[in-house]
């Protein structure tokens, strides 16, 4: 089956697009951002917030229905952002831009499939559009449920970053697939990866700005200046930033499991045997392990915090170091690059 | 991080570093040091170090991947190759210090696993705790008046406990009937299995390294497989692996399909496209033949044994005659290939030729061209333009002396490579159709025409399957680990003015006043939302209206790092 280079052109159209946009949504969340941080410390200098349980008492009405006499909740931690009502319109735009990006992006995945007729991942190029379209829709799935702009600008900078670089340095001419990539695994493989993977970037963003945070709640408690970054005011506080952090490692972890699984899968079906310490093995296991230890030190007497933190860096710099060095430099079964 | 050491607590863990035992005597120290090893921090740094020493593997080539990578490895680097693998640098992941780390990692997983499992079996046993005497201090707390009886709200919240999944107790106190309820036993359930089921791969991992097989085999177009160990071109089995008695299975290789991406500018040119390997396989001696393809992706699965194409390449048929013209020598020949363009080499030994042992060593080219460093070099992998060239050596094969020999290679220890007055090695150049003269008197050599082999891999492990259905228990155990809440629940239900509230004369007397509160065991960001449906669907069951909702609250996050410990009650000792 031949290619068809009108689609393969067009996909490559619909990226250049999405890129110009995330770019555009990428400036107004950076605005959001920065008003926003402004706005809150300016407020935090004026009132310190207590951190007491909210106690609310009900007025006691006769008559023969239930009365709620009473409710406690545990206190959900500082959130500066849906404290004040005001409408934040740089967000809002942002939001909307994202999603008109995502649209042109996912089109433009779509249109390279088809091009040459299987799934949009078969070589380094691929893998960045396709995985980068997963880290926006992951952060948009999650937006839906609960509010993490302040965490747009961090999701959308390295997504361009990404994206300048594939189209840049990586990029591949549509083709079709070698034999060894021709199975219905690679399908199942490679797009639990993908989501996998998205997570986990999401997961070293949240991981950063928590370091970060906790870093400038330190200096405020020991009265010295914060310094530089007035926008992290805007951000929640740093044990809101590591729960959300775990959470998403949490969803991730099982996720990877399963890659490495259906890895070995396909590999057993393609090579004969399903564990061959091939190089890209070897890295999907390292990362697996690594926030394995995350997990662990979580749970550990004195490794929570900061120091399990580092292992969840570790474990991005693992899975940066599978996907950019042992695809391109390490010969192996796994040599899909598309580079040369 | 009080709350994680509770969450674990059926691991007595030292909370920090335990002191050696002085003056303890061995036993002292043997108990020692196994609570050291099945620690967590213990587990924890094995952990991180067994990702760290399987970096090398992925750095330096490994004999038990690519045998020629490595030996290339010892020709460029003569000096440090032999260090690096007396370090074991060349086999990692079979190197006594990974294998101790991962057999020391799984030491401590069963010595820390097992008591955990003991201890859990336990507590599911038990009954829920009994009820605080002040729930407003839990984490969640709500508390409500209704019309109905205590024992009512009681039975209610009996029927939404049990719907809800939740075990129960029911304990009487100053402050009323209460019901204790836990749920989430799953959750330490789930954390077991996903650790028993790693050693489960493990032992599977190793029960097919020494029990399975794994030979190699090329079989030109045209010829039978039949399997056996005599056949193979290479043979790996197992340690434990019995004699050589393989399922008798048997196939013909009817036609290879190969096709490779002719679009010059495609940027993939001479990318393989597709390769499949029709084949006539009997499963038994005896059985009726029947038809199966081979593809890449789809092995051949035969009597417990699998076939996989794991490569092809040119077989060009060759006659060679002696000196007489009798003919000592004629078969498809197959020839490796060298690199993506299918730049093959091979070799032909001639034992009995009346003119003493000669052997050729050929290139095979299926589309001649030039390489960059001037030497013969194929430039496309299909047949377009097939050339062979051959050199020709005589004197002593060393097929006599006994040692098994690499039918691929000739071993020119004891030959001498024919050449011309000057010097300048006689090299014969043929196409198909074509035949050249050997030098010396020594005869011809003809090239008939050109085949193609399929080079399938055969391969049987034992334990497979054991090893996928571990895997998939270990995914299903850690989800649940992971994703199932463990949670305590109270309610009780005592006569308005009994005290748990407030002090003044009731106004509502007669009323009833439901408590229920609530405590996260692990992390839970729905605790909150659980302690209102719970107190809603007691007081549907009551039809009492429900609790209005004054501030609603944002049910994102609900921890129990934010609680300490003493204002949790039952959570004492571990
Ligand atoms: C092959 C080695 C091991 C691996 C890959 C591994 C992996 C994991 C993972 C991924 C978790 C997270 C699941 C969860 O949080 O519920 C976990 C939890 C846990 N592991 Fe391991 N583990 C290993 C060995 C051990 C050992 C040796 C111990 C005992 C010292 C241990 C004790 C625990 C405990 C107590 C938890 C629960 C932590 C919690 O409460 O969150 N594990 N393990």
């Amino acid at each position: 089956m031949s290619v068809d280079t009108t689609l393969a052109s067009t996909s490559n159209s619909l990226v250049y697009s999405a890129m110009a946009v995330y770019a555009v949504a990428l400036g107004a969340s950076a605005f959001d951002l920065a008003t926003l941080g402004e706005k809150v410390g300016a407020r935090r200098r004026a009132s310190a917030r207590s951190a007491a349980p909210r106690q609310e008492l009900a007025s006691q009405a006769g008559g023969v229905g239930t009365i709620t006499v009473g409710r406690t909740t545990a206190p959900t931690g500082p959130a500066p952002l849906a404290e004040d009502g005001a409408p934040r319109r740089a967000a809002g735009i942002a939001t909307s831009l994202t999603v008109l990006a995502l649209l042109l992006h996912l089109g433009g995945v779509v249109t390279r499939g088809l091009s040459a007729h299987r799934a949009p991942w078969g070589n380094m190029y691929e893998f960045s559009v396709t995985g980068t379209a997963v880290v926006v829709l992951v952060y948009l799935g999650v937006l839906a449920r609960r509010d993490i702009r302040w965490l747009s600008t961090f999701v959308l900078a390295p997504v361009l970053l990404s994206l300048g670089l594939a189209v840049a340095v990586l990029y591949t001419d549509s083709a079709p697939l070698v034999p060894a990539l021709q199975s219905f695994w690679l399908i199942i493989h490679v797009s639990i990866a993908f989501v996998s993977s998205a997570l986990f970037v999401l997961a070293f963003s949240t991981t950063v700005l928590q370091l970060v945070q906790e870093r400038r709640e330190v200096q405020r408690a020991q009265g010295r200046p914060t310094g530089a970054g007035r926008f992290m005011e805007a951000l929640p506080a740093s044990a809101d930033l590591e729960r959300l952090s775990y959470r998403l490692i949490a969803i991730s972890f099982p996720l990877w499991a399963f890659t490495l699984v259906a890895g070995a899968i396909w590999a057993e079906v393609a090579w004969g045997r399903y564990w061959n310490w091939d190089p890209k093995e070897v890295w999907t296991f390292i990362i697996w392990v690594v926030y394995a230890a995350y997990l662990h030190a979580r749970a550990t007497g004195g490794w929570g915090g900061r120091r399990a933190a580092y292992l969840s860096i570790a474990g991005f710099a693992c899975l940066m170091v599978n996907y950019g060095v042992v695809n391109v430099f390490f010969p192996g079964n796994h040599s899909y690059s598309g580079l040369s | 991080m009080t709350t994680t050491q509770e969450r674990r607590a059926p691991v007595p863990d030292p909370p920090e570093v335990d002191p050696a035992p002085v003056g303890l005597g061995l036993l002292g120290w043997v108990r020692w040091t196994w609570r050291q090893l099945t620690s967590m921090r213990t587990a924890l740094l094995l952990l991180m170090l067994l990702a760290v020493l399987a970096v090398p593997g992925s750095l330096f080539p490994q004999r038990s991947i690519d045998q020629v990578r490595v030996a290339t490895y010892f020709e460029q680097h003569p000096d440090l190759a032999p260090w690096l693998d007396r370090l074991s640098l060349f086999d990692v992941y079979s190197s006594p210090w990974f294998s101790a780390v991962y057999l020391l990692l799984f030491i401590s997983l069963v010595g820390c696993v097992l008591p955990r499992t003991r201890v859990h079996l336990a507590n599911l046993r038990q009954a829920p705790p009994r009820t605080p005497a002040r729930l407003s201090r839990l984490p969640e707390h709500r508390s409500v008046e209704v019309a109905a009886s205590p024992e009512r709200v009681l039975d209610a919240a009996r029927a939404v406990m049990r719907e809800r999944r939740y075990r129960t107790a029911e304990h009487a106190g100053p402050g009323g009937p209460s019901l204790a309820a836990q749920r989430g036993e799953l959750r330490e359930t789930g954390n077991l299995l996903f650790h028993l089921s790693l050693v489960g791969v493990l032992v599977a991992v190793a029960v097919g390294g020494l029990w399975g097989y794994r030979a190699q085999v090329i079989v030109p177009v045209g010829a039978p497989y039949v399997n056996n160990t005599t056949n193979l071109d290479t043979w790996d089995p197992g340690a434990l692996v019995t004699g050589d008695s393989l399922p008798p299975f048997s196939f013909v290789l009817d036609a290879l399909h190969v096709s490779f991406d002719d679009d010059e500018t495609s940027g993939q040119y001479g990318a393989p496209r597709s390769f499949s390997a029709d084949t006539t396989l009997t499963e038994a001696p005896g059985d009726a033949p029947v038809e199966r393809t081979i593809r890449v992706n789809e092995p051949l699965r035969a009597a417990g044994a699998s076939v996989y194409l794991a490569g092809n390449g040119y077989a060009p048929v060759l006659t060679v005659r002696d000196g007489d013209g009798n003919p000592v020598f004629s078969q498809p020949t197959p020839f490796l290939v060298q690199d993506s363009n299918y730049t093959s080499t091979g070799v032909i030994k001639i034992p009995d030729s009346p003119t003493g042992q000669v052997g050729l060593q050929g290139i095979f080219l299926p589309t001649a061209a030039l390489g960059a460093d001037g030497m013969p070099a194929s430039s496309f992998p299909d047949a377009r333009d097939p050339v062979l060239y051959l050199t020709v050596w005589t004197g002593d094969l060393g097929l006599d002396d006994g040692v098994p020999q690499n039918v691929y290679e000739l071993d020119t220890s004891e030959m001498t490579l024919i050449t011309t007055g000057d010097g300048i090695p006689v090299r014969l150049r043929l196409e198909p159709g074509q035949s050249a003269e050997l030098p010396d008197g020594l005869g011809s050599v003809t090239f008939d025409s050109l085949d193609r082999y399929a080079g399938f891999t055969v391969r049987h492990d034992p334990a497979r399957g054991a090893a996928l259905v571990f895997s998939l228990l270990a995914i299903a155990g850690l989800t649940a680990s992971l994703f199932v809440p463990r949670r305590r629940l109270w309610l009780r239900a005592g006569a308005v003015g009994s005290g748990a509230v407030g002090g003044s004369p009731p106004p509502g007397a007669g009323r009833t006043l439901v408590e229920v509160g609530a405590l996260a065991r692990s992390e839970d960001h729905g605790l909150a939302g659980e302690a209102d449906a719970v107190l809603a669907a007691v007081l549907a069951r009551l039809d009492e209206p429900p609790a209005p909702q004054q501030h609603p609250q944002q049910h994102t996050e609900q921890h129990t790092e934010q609680h300490p410990r003493q204002q949790r009650p039952e959570e004492g000792a571990p």
